[in-house]
């Protein structure tokens, strides 16, 4: 099944307010997707006969700049019987004086890789995501402060009296 | 346990294990000094006398912000790093690295096919080094000592090869955007041919003293069965995916390099002494891939001294990009690393040498994970052989 084969079985599914979009200027397009269903259409494309993308490559949180305030999740799914690969974004508005995370659904229920790439998102680009059923951080330390791989991060002077250089 | 969150007092599932053990149980740290963790892992066991309840693992303590310093360095200068990622097998790693690159950059075809036999080569090599350290390993954390010594003796003519042609030893900064830090050195596919005669016998040699073994095949047997529905569902992928059973290697479904032009098997885990996907099948995926990997690096050999021999004038530099800045877009590239699929995720912005945003999936990040979904209600002696079988490199786990 192509892109566009997809495309157009989510839309009949879910309807023009879910697939917002999509993004074909490189080499992999991508499927734009509204933040709040994505778990909804991961678990379709999961379970459909035509699509069945069984495994979960990668999930990546993106910050996508200081100046445009837009915080992002992008799926990188698989199919292991029909060997295609599809790109899945979901994107937020969020500023960065408020209080709180940008948040996103889990899509842990559908796969179980999910867990530990959403926990990884979480500690380094400090996204939440929706019932998690154990967001922690992962890769730093539990009291880390701040989120590094955001644009406007700035590391702590120093961490239980040690300099962080 | 889904779900926990909503109903329990408790914020996450660790607080909620962690808070609700019983009194007969013991909560265990093993790690992160454990000789049989392969690295800085540790370890949070809740266990019932030698049966362990379950399995918390606790990842970063090696985290070398890898993604960080990827969004700071230009795509050349990042290749050192990813070098370190997976230092068993850097190769692998930086030539994974090196196609996303190239293929943003559209310059993918143009790579003369001796570079691209070249770059085949070593990584396969390098393949063969990074499973003996498993498969030795693996001996010793159950007890066998000998194996490790012997396969610590024939990596070492592997690692002497390469740092012949790279000029070191173990992480090589040897491919490079466009092309390859220098061409083989004179003699090397010979020696290469030597070293492949020798190895052969030895490998027959491992299999009678370890691989079947009555006391290996009953430490590993039936312990630590991974059903495939559960690999998939956690995204194992490599020799701990075709452990389970499956089919499903990236050099074949992505054909990508010289791949689709080599003729190589691909080995898949059978239950040949239990269940498949135990870990016994796993030690024997790693074993046969060592066989299909001497099988391709002879055919490498064979086309680099016949038709794609070294000329005098042939320049591995000559395809070398002055200044890589591809076009704007996001790209995910994978690629099959003796330990499964590694991938890289690009993402940029069109006007610097710079990329806006990399990520990085390791596979032994989700090999990893599995580990506490299959080794609820084992022996704690068995849990070591499970980690052993995963075959983790934690410099790659925690970037």
């Amino acid at each position: 099944m192509g892109f566009e084969d997809i495309k157009q079985l989510l839309t009949d599914k879910f309807g023009q307010e879910v697939v917002l979009g999509e993004e074909i200027s490189g080499l992999q397009p991508a499927l734009l997707i509204q933040p709040d269903r994505i778990a909804e259409v991961c678990l379709e494309l999961r379970d459909n006969e035509k699509t069945f993308f069984d495994f979960l490559s990668c999930i990546s949180g993106v910050d996508y700049g200081i100046g445009e305030n837009m915080f992002g999740v992008v799926y990188h799914l698989s199919s292991i019987p029909y060997k295609t690969q599809l790109t899945l974004k979901v994107k937020k508005y969020y500023d960065r004086a408020q209080e709180g995370l940008p948040s996103f659904p889990s899509v842990y229920s559908v796969w179980r890789t999910a867990e530990w790439h959403e926990r990884e998102a979480y500690d380094l680009v400090g996204i939440n995501f929706e019932n998690h059923p154990d967001l922690r951080r992962i890769l730093l330390p539990d009291d880390w402060e701040g989120y590094p791989l955001r644009k406007d991060y700035k590391a702590q002077e120093y961490y239980h009296g040690i300099k962080v250089d | 346990m889904t779900n926990t969150t909503s109903q329990t007092p408790y914020k996450t599932r660790y607080e909620k294990l962690i808070a609700e053990a019983q009194s007969s149980e013991m909560i265990l740290n093993m790690g992160p000094q454990h000789p049989s963790t392969h690295g800085v892992l540790r370890l949070e066991l809740i266990t019932d006398g030698e049966i362990v309840k379950e399995v918390i693992p606790h990842v970063g303590y090696l985290h070398r912000c890898f993604e960080k310093h990827a969004e700071n360095l230009t795509y050349q200068q990042t290749i050192p790093f990813a070098d370190r990622m997976d230092y068993l097998a850097s190769m692998n790693n930086s030539h994974a690295w090196v196609m996303g690159v190239e293929r943003m950059l559209g310059i993918d075809k143009e790579i003369p096919k001796r570079i691209e036999y070249i770059r085949v080569l070593v990584c396969e090599l390098n393949r063969i080094g990074s499973h003996l350290i498993a498969l030795g390993t693996y001996g010793i954390d159950i007890g066998a000592f000998t194996p490790f010594l012997w396969c610590f003796r024939d990596r070492e003519h592997i690692m002497n090869m390469l740092e012949w042609a790279s000029g070191s030893r173990m992480l090589y900064n040897y491919i490079w955007v466009g092309g390859l830090f220098f061409d083989l050195p004179v003699g090397f596919e010979e020696r290469c041919k030597e070293f492949i005669d020798y190895f052969r016998p030895k490998m027959t040699e491992l299999n009678e003293l370890l691989t079947e073994n009555q006391i290996f095949i009953s430490r590993t047997a039936n312990v630590g069965i991974l059903p495939l529905d559960v690999a998939i569902s956690y995204g194992c992928s490599g020799p701990m995916l075709r452990a389970s059973g499956l089919k499903w290697d990236l050099r074949r479904v992505d054909e990508y390099s010289a791949y689709p032009e080599l003729e190589f098997d691909i080995p898949v885990g059978s239950g040949k002494m239990g269940t498949t996907g135990d870990c016994w099948d796993r030690f024997k995926v790693r074993v046969d891939e060592i066989e299909q990997s001497v099988l391709m690096i002879e055919q490498c050999l064979e086309r680099l001294m016949k038709d794609l021999k070294r000329t005098p004038d042939f320049d591995p530099r000559a395809k070398l990009p002055k200044k890589i800045i591809p076009k704007e877009q996001d790209f995910y590239l994978r690629a099959e690393s003796p330990r499964g699929e590694l991938g890289y995720y690009f993402i940029t912005d069109g006007k610097s040498e710079i990329p806006k945003r990399v990520k990085a999936r390791a596979p032994s990040f989700n090999n990893l994970h599995v580990i506490s979904e299959i080794s609820r209600g084992i022996l704690i002696a068995d849990l070591i052989a499970i980690i052993g079988s995963i075959d983790i490199v934690l410099g790659e786990l925690d970037r």
